[in-house]
């Protein structure tokens, strides 16, 4: 009963916390005045303040959320292990740290799909990377070590070009890289980064029976009908398309595709496959929130959404490495 | 009817040879065990006949279908294969592990359609676990778990099954209801091929036995025919008496 409500009532709440994004801010505007503006009503300034603002700061927090929240929930359902996520296993650190190169040596002003697509290669190349050793280990906290390992390479590499920064600007832009953040975001930008994010989640939505599958394990999953290698690719360019294209929008943000997937996978009854649109759901809601958040409390500069989310999310992930039985590995 | 002929199956890993020309066939009517101490070989032997493990040569062939080339959803039609059991990923429902093996059908989990949850049901039925088909896996005793793994074998409604070790760590009387299921799986029109460590208990259920030993299959037939004090000799170092299909130990050569 739970289970058939949980993705009506998830959507019902995205789409509340999207209009509360559109009232609150630096300058709160009454119900009446952001239906108005909404619908092409008002006055410019407040159409402005809702359609070049806030709503497509919304929609960017709720994307993110959700391809990093869908992204998870595909991963660990392939790894099966809950701890999996683009942000731990190193994915996201490889394609900010492709995204950053490609606007250091400015070839972000060429064209601008090569941002996406450069913060795309980069997740993909991480996906692959743990894709192969994957099929060399059987087991997955060697698989995550391995994450860790990618992750620290990125972060070195970063911070060798944050080294050699020409000038204090290009610092400033490559740590708000780093940090995560969907501020001044607009519907461009969504544009540029939406139509990998839809590409990525198709195939992970449509290939999630074989991850029901892998619950069984590799062996018994080939058993019951699964091709492994197919499932395998699939799942790591879905999720490297989301998380690449996520990272184009908005930088690294991390833990939210942890976090997301288990607080729903006691709803779905541990399904991997029927825990991706629920996850993907949750995952878009609280990375609205946190970014309502990060608008609305007075400090001197803004915090950055990727701060607060691993804030919250870091904390997560050790608490649920500690929950787990060694049993499952 | 359906069956599954391997021939000359050879699987080399670097410089060894784990399995070594093996020939065997699996077709309805048939309790087939296979036999062999530790490293002989047998669970190679069962992922090479089903095209899970690279050989080096002979052929497989479901009905004179290469199993090799075929899509796994096609072969996992024909044959179910229980692999040695290993704890689950997540602890799912009983009746939600039972539906995968309904994947090959194109089943998801948590939405049958009427052929699916029929043959769900009659699975679950079966092997006995209506009343747990809402508890999650992770609270199965080892006896319901081996029956939950047998129960997704089941709902395939493959001809064919293949399982290695289905009994492995279960108490006498879990392994008797096991070896029931499948006896009755059997009797019903279906061709069966365990890999089995108690000898005594493949004598009662076997109608077929095959002898495997250093990567060789070194005999195959009925109980009557090669349950011998020399085989257990040559197969298992072992000393033994054999009366019939009574075994009586005496300990290692």
């Amino acid at each position: 009963m739970i289970e058939r409500a949980l993705t009506p009532a998830l959507m019902a709440m995205c789409l509340i916390v999207l209009f509360l994004a559109c009232l609150l801010g630096s300058t709160p505007l009454p119900v009446d005045r952001v239906l108005a503006a909404l619908f092409g009503g008002a006055d410019a300034a407040d159409r402005l303040v809702i359609w070049s603002i806030r709503l497509p700061r919304a929609l960017a927090a709720f994307l993110v959320g959700a391809a990093l929240g869908l992204s998870g929930a595909a991963l660990q359902g392939l790894l099966r292990n809950p701890l999996a996520e683009p942000g731990v296993l190193g994915v996201s650190a490889s394609s900010s740290l492709f995204a950053t190169f490609a606007l250091y040596y400015g070839l972000v002003a060429l064209n601008p799909w090569v941002l996406p697509i450069a913060a795309i290669l980069g997740a993909l190349a991480a996906t692959a990377l743990l894709a192969l050793a994957a099929v060399r280990t059987r087991s997955v906290v060697t698989l995550i070590l391995i994450g860790v390992g990618i992750s620290s390479f990125a972060a070195a590499l970063m911070s060798l070009m944050m080294n050699m920064a020409p000038n204090p600007f290009s610092l400033t832009e490559m740590v708000n890289w780093m940090l995560g953040s969907v501020a001044n975001r607009s519907f461009i930008e969504i544009g540029f980064a939406a139509p990998f994010m839809l590409a990525g989640a198709a195939i992970l939505l449509l290939t999630r029976r074989g991850l029901s599958a892998l619950t069984l394990g590799e062996e018994a999953a080939s058993g019951v009908g699964l091709t492994l290698r197919n499932q395998r690719i699939f799942t790591v360019i879905g999720a490297g398309l989301a998380t690449g294209a996520s990272v184009a929008l908005a930088g690294a943000i991390g833990f939210v595709g942890i976090v997301a997937p288990h607080v729903i996978r006691p709803f779905v009854k541990h399904d991997p496959a029927r825990s991706l649109i629920p996850s993907a759901l949750l995952a878009g809601l609280l990375l609205m929130l946190a970014d309502i958040f990060v608008r609305i409390i007075p400090s001197q500069t803004e915090l950055k959404l990727g701060v607060v989310a691993a804030l919250i999310g870091a904390p997560a992930f050790v608490w649920i490495a500690m929950q787990r039985r060694v049993a499952y590995d | 009817m359906t069956s599954l002929r391997a021939s000359n199956l050879s699987v080399h890993v670097g410089e060894k040879r784990l399995v070594d020309a093996a020939s065997f066939e699996i077709k309805p009517g048939d309790l087939t065990i296979l036999l062999g101490p530790n490293g002989a070989g047998k669970t190679s032997l069962l992922r090479a006949a089903l095209g899970l493990q690279k050989t080096a040569t002979g052929t497989s062939e479901l009905d004179g279908d290469s199993v090799f080339d075929m899509a796994p959803a096609k072969r996992a039609k024909h044959i179910a294969y229980l692999p040695q059991i290993r704890p689950l990923a997540w602890p799912n429902r009983v009746r939600d592990v039972v539906s995968l093996g309904r994947y090959a059908h194109g089943a998801a989990v948590g939405k049958l359609g009427p052929d699916d949850a029929r043959a769900v049901d009659r699975a679950l039925s079966v092997c006995d676990l209506n009343q747990m088909a809402d508890r999650a896996a992770d609270t199965l005793s080892g006896g319901e778990l081996a029956r939950m793994h047998f129960a997704r074998a089941l709902a395939a409604e493959a001809p064919l099954l293949i399982a290695d070790e289905p009994t492995a760590a279960l108490d006498p009387r879990h392994q008797f209801r096991i070896l029931d299921l499948i006896q009755s799986y059997v009797q019903d029109g279906g061709g069966a091929l365990l890999v089995l460590h108690d000898i005594e208990l493949a004598a009662r259920y076997a109608t077929q036995l095959i002898w495997m030993k250093a990567g060789r299959i070194v005999s195959q037939g009925s109980v009557e025919e090669t349950l011998t004090q020399d085989r257990l000799a040559e197969v298992y170092d072992i000393s033994a008496e054999v009366q019939g299909t009574r075994i009586s130990m005496k300990g290692a050569l």
